[in-house]
């Protein structure tokens, strides 16, 4: 508290509120008798709850086995309700109070390192909270019916639990400690279900690039969480992120650049983002999972919870919209030529994620965006993913695109449903994409000076061009067209379970967007987190760019119409340009990462194996064969005959005498 | 008379006794060696004591005999015990404690 009054003099509230550094933290004891007080001060029920389920789920073993899917259901539910009432909680506080630290418990007592693990409620993590126990708790009940015939639908249920618990405790921790440990859980609970069909090798490889590819991230992370400490002598956001006007630039930069690093690792960001695709193995509602409401977004959350750190360090700040930028390009090119509907969807949230990681970059104001986006995204994703898993149920879990095809007719429900999150990930107005994605270009078309704003608007509109044919080439090669199905595929509408929940994101997809955006709400509920910037006009009016970016994307749907919903498509990929190729092959990150990363490293292992081998082992081997040698020699010194001893011990005697006497002459 | 005369006497005692026990096989006689060996000793102890003229070396003299008593008691039981199970007193056929 001591580094928080310093930076904030009497005063500094308002002051704060308006530079930017906004992340003002009441330590001030919650509670009192009111209800609200109650709710906050049991705020980690929020991650109990789901974890409780894990646990039970987990130990409980097969007796669970018929009620397991239930608690896990109802254990995600009950977070989702806490965390409303925590909102209405939050709401009853003026904006200024609604940052609230809840002090848990010690944690690392050791000397002058002192660790405390503590919840932190503000606007932010809040928001996160219900994002990702609503979606959460969604999927839950769509894979009870998705999951329905598998073995192993307890353990399933336990992972998705231990998911939202991870992810829970990743956004309400209050220090970058306590995140790291939420953000290892994410990354296990990721890992156990990519490769969740781990009897499958290929799936279990899956899951094993995707570890990798965060313990890469990883890494970065931890050297954040040092550079840190060593510069602040704290881990609490409520030490670090106010005083981070007086440390250095150079200290900034390098924490800023660390965390980019954990951040391209865990929300699949160029150039960490080769996990994302073949996390495809897991089942589908663990792709939504994974792409709506955990696990991708967190990385958008470091950063834009760092906020301060990068409004100071504007190389680092610089660095991660260019991350954005090439992400959000290069998601949509590969999604161009996918024809797995699940590997198109993978690349489509790359590509948005990048949308997030750009907004991320451009300051105060680009934060709410990013959050509204992430937010949105939540919503139209997940009920895609669940869309193309309904899809998959009725088309016998094939994936090819290009085996679908006038689906509309007997998968109503799926249609519409996708139909409306297709509708808002195009950011046609008034769906809820357009609200926000819109909001990114423009902010984008706003912030910095020179080329830089025509660079990262200009990409950020061409990515929406992009998004618009990749995506209506994904809907309308699986509802549109002439149906090309394989013969034993009979294609029926998933059951009632699976259903309400598609409608209910769909209805979120279309909604969420105005009721957000109307009188900028959100922007003035996060306000005090993110902190208000100066908001510029962007180099094209403000009137204009909506109508350039609709028209761009109404070109990009159209294109995909007439490829692929009035012509045949054949059902066997034809050879394709260059580029579609390289798409195929996602753009050879798999091939770069082989040459650069992989065969290096193999290289370097076999060497030092044989190193290891005929140097390290032929020297230890070599003295043991010489030390044994030499006392099968000596030990013919003890032929067991008492004279020989008695002749040694007296040669011995003699020779001590003699030298005695030598030594007593010469002094 | 010169008291070094004893030194070589005892010189000549502890040469005997050493080649005794270095040439002899017999236990027994391997046992005289050691004991003459020992007596060598005491006989120097005493006349360096003498030379000096204090009774340190009187002292040890008499300490040695003590332990040599002891010892020839210990001795004498495990050439006898050592007879009775191998029939034979000879230190060369009793080799079985080597490599």
């Amino acid at each position: 508290m001591t580094v928080l009054s310093a930076a904030l003099p009497a005063g500094g509230l308002v002051a704060a509120a308006r530079t930017g550094v906004a992340h003002v933290i009441e330590t001030s004891t919650i509670g009192g008798s009111t209800a609200s007080g109650t709710v906050e001060t049991w705020a980690w029920l929020l991650v109990a709850f789901p974890l409780a389920g894990a646990a039970v789920l987990l130990l409980g073993g097969r007796r669970t086995d018929r009620w397991g899917h239930w608690l896990a259901v109802a254990a995600s539910w009950a977070a989702f309700v806490w965390g409303a009432l925590l909102f209405f909680s939050l709401q009853h506080h003026p904006a200024a109070e609604r940052s609230r630290d809840l002090h848990l418990f010690t944690w690392v007592p050791a000397g002058s390192f002192h660790t405390d693990a503590g919840l932190l409620l503000d606007p932010l993590s809040v928001s996160f909270v219900l994002l990702v126990t609503f979606v959460g708790s969604l999927i839950h009940v769509y894979s009870v019916a998705y999951m329905a015939h598998d073995p192993d639908r307890r353990r399933f249920f336990a992972y998705l639990n231990f998911f939202v618990a991870s992810m829970l405790l990743l956004v309400l921790a209050d220090s970058y400690l306590l995140l790291f440990v939420g953000w290892e859980g994410v990354g296990l609970a990721s890992y156990l279900l990519i490769g969740f069909w781990n009897h499958n090798p290929a799936y279990a490889a899956a899951a094993k690039k995707a570890f990798v590819a965060n313990r890469v991230g990883d890494i970065g992370l931890s050297l954040a969480m040092m550079a840190i400490f060593a510069g602040f002598g704290s881990l609490a956001f409520r030490d670090v992120l106010p005083a981070t006007g007086h440390a250095s630039q150079g200290l900034l930069t390098g924490i800023g650049l660390a965390l980019l690093l954990g951040a391209c690792g865990k929300s699949a960001q160029f150039p960490l983002q080769s996990w994302l695709g073949d996390a495809m193995a897991g089942p589908t509602p663990v792709s939504a999972l994974i792409h709506a409401a955990t696990m991708v977004t967190a990385g958008v959350y470091l950063v834009v919870r760092s906020g301060p750190v990068y409004q100071h360090a504007p190389t680092a700040q610089l660095l991660v919209v260019i991350v954005g930028a090439v992400t959000l390009v290069f998601g949509a090119v590969v999604g161009c030529a996918k024809d797995d509907i699940k590997k198109a969807l993978a690349a489509s949230t790359m590509s948005q994620i990048g949308y997030m990681m750009l907004a991320a970059g451009l300051g105060p104001v680009g934060y709410v965006f990013a959050i509204f986006h992430l937010l949105t995204h939540g919503f139209f994703k997940a009920g895609m993913f669940l869309g193309a898993g309904s899809v998959m149920h009725g088309m016998n879990d094939s994936v090819d695109m290009r085996r679908y095809g006038g689906l509309r007719s007997t998968l109503v429900v799926t249609w519409a449903t996708f139909g409306l999150g297709w509708l808002a990930i195009l950011g046609v107005p008034p769906f809820s994409g357009f609200w926000s994605k819109d909001k990114i270009i423009e902010t984008a078309f706003a912030t910095g000076d020179g080329a830089r704003p025509w660079l990262f608007g200009g990409v950020a509109l061409l990515g929406a061009g992009l998004t618009a044919f990749y995506m209506s080439r994904l809907f309308f090669l699986t509802f549109h067209g002439r149906s090309r199905w394989t013969e034993d595929a009979r294609p029926h509408e998933s059951p009632l379970l699976m259903t309400v929940p598609m409608v209910v994101l769909a209805l979120g997809s279309a909604g969420l967007g105005v009721l957000l955006a109307a009188g900028d709400t959100f922007r003035h509920w996060l306000e005090p987190v993110t902190g208000a910037g100066a908001e510029k006009p962007p180099v094209i009016s403000s009137a204009v760019l909506p109508w350039l970016t609709l028209a761009l994307v109404a070109v990009g749907a159209a294109l995909a119409w007439r490829q692929y919903a009035t012509r045949p498509v054949p059902t066997v990929a034809p050879a394709g340009s260059l580029l579609v190729q390289a798409a195929r092959r996602d753009l050879f990150q798999d091939d770069v990462n082989e040459i650069a990363l992989m065969l290096p490293g193999q290289y370097l292992t076999r060497s030092l194996v044989f190193v290891d081998n005929r140097g390290v082992d032929g020297a230890v081997g070599g003295i043991a064969a010489l030390v044994g040698g030499l006392g099968g020699r000596l030990r013919r010194w003890q032929p067991g005959f008492v004279r020989s001893y008695a002749a040694s011990m007296l040669a011995g005697a003699l020779a001590v005498t003699l030298g005695v006497l030598a030594l007593a002459v010469r002094i | 008379m010169n008291a070094y005369y004893w030194l070589y006497l005892s010189s000549v005692l502890f040469a005997v006794g050493a080649t005794t026990v270095l040439v002899r096989r017999n236990a027994i006689i391997v046992f005289l060696g050691i004991e003459l060996m020992l007596n060598a000793a005491n006989l120097a102890f005493i006349t360096f004591a003498r030379l000096r003229g204090n009774l340190d070396g009187q002292v040890i003299a008499l300490f040695v005999m003590l332990v040599a008593a002891a010892e020839v008691v210990v001795g004498l039981a495990i050439i006898v015990a050592i007879f009775r199970t191998r029939r034979t007193a000879s230190v060369d056929d009793v080799n079985l404690l080597k490599y």
